[in-house]
């Protein structure tokens, strides 16, 4: 395993930290002038995806983490695990637990390519896509004039997940969903 | 990465020309001599916490202080420098290892007297963004207490140790003014009213570097040395210089302990001649510039920053 120490840090970089394995987001180097000098660093623990801040003495150093990104399609779930495959043409499968998948099985789709987020081989997180394309099995008819609500309702979308449309959307449709905020853009 | 294009704009070195001619204006109308001392010099610097950097058999300067002061000794009288200076390592937003220092000394004056110019140079060269510039004067122990609620000068290693795990998210195996460190620049400076010339004095005695020793009021042995923070950044650090030869001896034997550097025997020498009572400062020219131009990372303040070098 490599080591970087901490005039190596920089964004992007894959370490472990405290037996976690972290993504550096950002870095800042701290020195009063006649003191000693920092490096405040900005970390995403790759398991959890919680942002956090750890200061680092200068010259201390980090042990590399094996992290992998892959785009990888979605295939099916035995409710066990959720798996997924290359699209890099190797067609190799991996299942991901549903700790690893967490919040993005609200966007999961069969044959959509996913980023998988592998550490020692094993998947430990699914990235949508920015936008996904779901249809609506349920929804209220819109009423018109109704505009109480903002003029918009709730929807159950085919994954299961729950997003405010306009009145105008009716059960059977597909749409387009920014799955960064978990909002309607438009009609696919 | 690495670009052949500059990383400031032209606008960004016709504010340094601009500025440059204030400061020498500035000096100029004051009566203090402008010098220029050597860049590579035989004996390092000793700050633990300073890194020099090496070229052939001899030393880059990581501040013109050491022949300044050899100046001084000689009865050359108030004098200034505008100069590169070098400091291994120390690269990031607001720090680049080759970076521009202003340093001037006053002979006779007290800090506080130099404080005063200090600010009025500050408001002087930033007057164009910030047209009313107030100062604010706190001691070391006042700004802890403010920003950090800790009673520095009465507190335990402990508590401080304690208290800084917390903001830096680990224990990092520091001593005392390690932490103090920490707590100062994750906390204090982060807190400080911004808008404003905070001048921070009094620190602790063991902080003194080479800064004379003195009890304040409530008999509390602290350092004469002040820092100015300017938006959450420090932007210089002066002293009511230590002229008493045998104690900074002290001082170089005790900070090179279990180095393999040597201390700079030129200027104990010219201290055992004879230093005249001065104050003197240190003022980061580059990021005076970033303040005025509103940048936000120094590199957008240097032709090339390092990785460009």
């Amino acid at each position: 395993m490599a080591n970087y120490s901490s005039n190596e840090f920089k964004p992007g970089l894959r370490v472990m930290v405290d037996n976690e394995p972290c993504i550096m987001i950002d870095i800042e180097f701290v020195k009063p002038g006649k003191g000693q000098a920092f490096s405040r660093v900005k970390l995403r623990s790759i398991r959890t995806q919680r942002v956090w801040e750890r200061t680092f003495k200068s010259g201390e150093s980090l042990e590399s983490a094996d992290i992998v990104e892959r785009d990888m399609e979605y295939l099916y779930s035995d409710a066990e695990f959720w798996y997924f495959m290359a699209t890099d043409g190797s067609f190799e499968q991996l299942g991901a637990s549903s700790e690893a998948v967490g919040e993005t099985i609200k966007w999961l789709k069969e044959q959509v390519v996913y980023e998988v987020t592998l550490y020692n081989d094993a998947v430990v997180s699914v990235t949508p896509p920015n936008f996904v394309e779901l249809e609506v099995v349920e929804t209220d008819p819109g009423l018109k004039g109704d505009t109480a609500q903002g003029g918009s309702k709730p929807a159950t979308l085919s994954t299961g997940a729950v997003v405010r449309v306009p009145l105008f959307i009716v059960e059977g449709e597909k749409l387009k969903i920014d799955t960064r905020s978990g909002e309607y853009v438009s009609r696919a | 990465m690495s670009t052949w294009s500059p990383s400031a704009s032209r606008d960004a070195l016709m504010a340094r020309q601009q500025m440059y001619r204030s400061i020498r204006e500035f000096f100029y109308t004051r009566s203090v001599l402008e010098v220029e001392t050597p860049l590579l010099s035989q004996a390092p610097v000793a700050d633990p916490n300073i890194t020099p950097m090496q070229a052939g058999q001899r030393w880059l300067h990581t501040s013109p202080e050491y022949a300044m002061k050899r100046l001084l000794c000689a009865g050359y009288g108030d004098i200034y420098q505008i100069c590169k200076v070098f400091r291994e390592g120390e690269a990031g937003k607001r720090h680049n290892p080759e970076f521009s220092m202003l340093e001037w000394y006053r002979v006779g004056w007290t800090h506080q007297q130099l404080m005063e110019e200090v600010a009025q140079l500050l408001q002087m060269l930033l007057a164009e963004r910030f047209s009313t510039l107030p100062t604010l004067h706190l001691s070391y122990a006042q700004a802890l207490q403010s920003y950090a609620q800790l009673d520095v000068h009465h507190c335990g290693d402990q508590v401080i140790a304690r208290h800084g795990q917390a903001l830096a998210n680990a224990d990092l195996d520091l001593d005392r003014d390690g932490w103090l460190d920490v707590i100062m620049s994750h906390q204090v400076e982060p807190a400080l009213p911004h808008n404003t010339l905070i001048f921070i004095d009094q620190f602790p005695a063991s902080q003194a570097a080479l800064a004379k020793l003195a009890n304040n009021e409530q008999g509390v042995l602290i350092a004469q040395r002040f820092e100015v923070f300017f938006n959450g950044m420090e932007l210089a650090n002066g002293y009511q210089e230590l002229t008493d030869a045998q104690q900074q001896l002290q001082r170089f034997k005790h900070e090179l302990q279990g180095t393999q550097r040597s201390h700079d025997a030129l200027l104990i020498a010219a201290l055992e001649h004879g230093l005249p009572d001065c104050a003197g400062v240190a003022l980061g020219l580059d990021r005076v510039l970033l303040h005025l131009l509103d940048a936000q990372s120094i590199a957008q303040v240097l032709s090339f920053e390092w990785q460009r070098a």
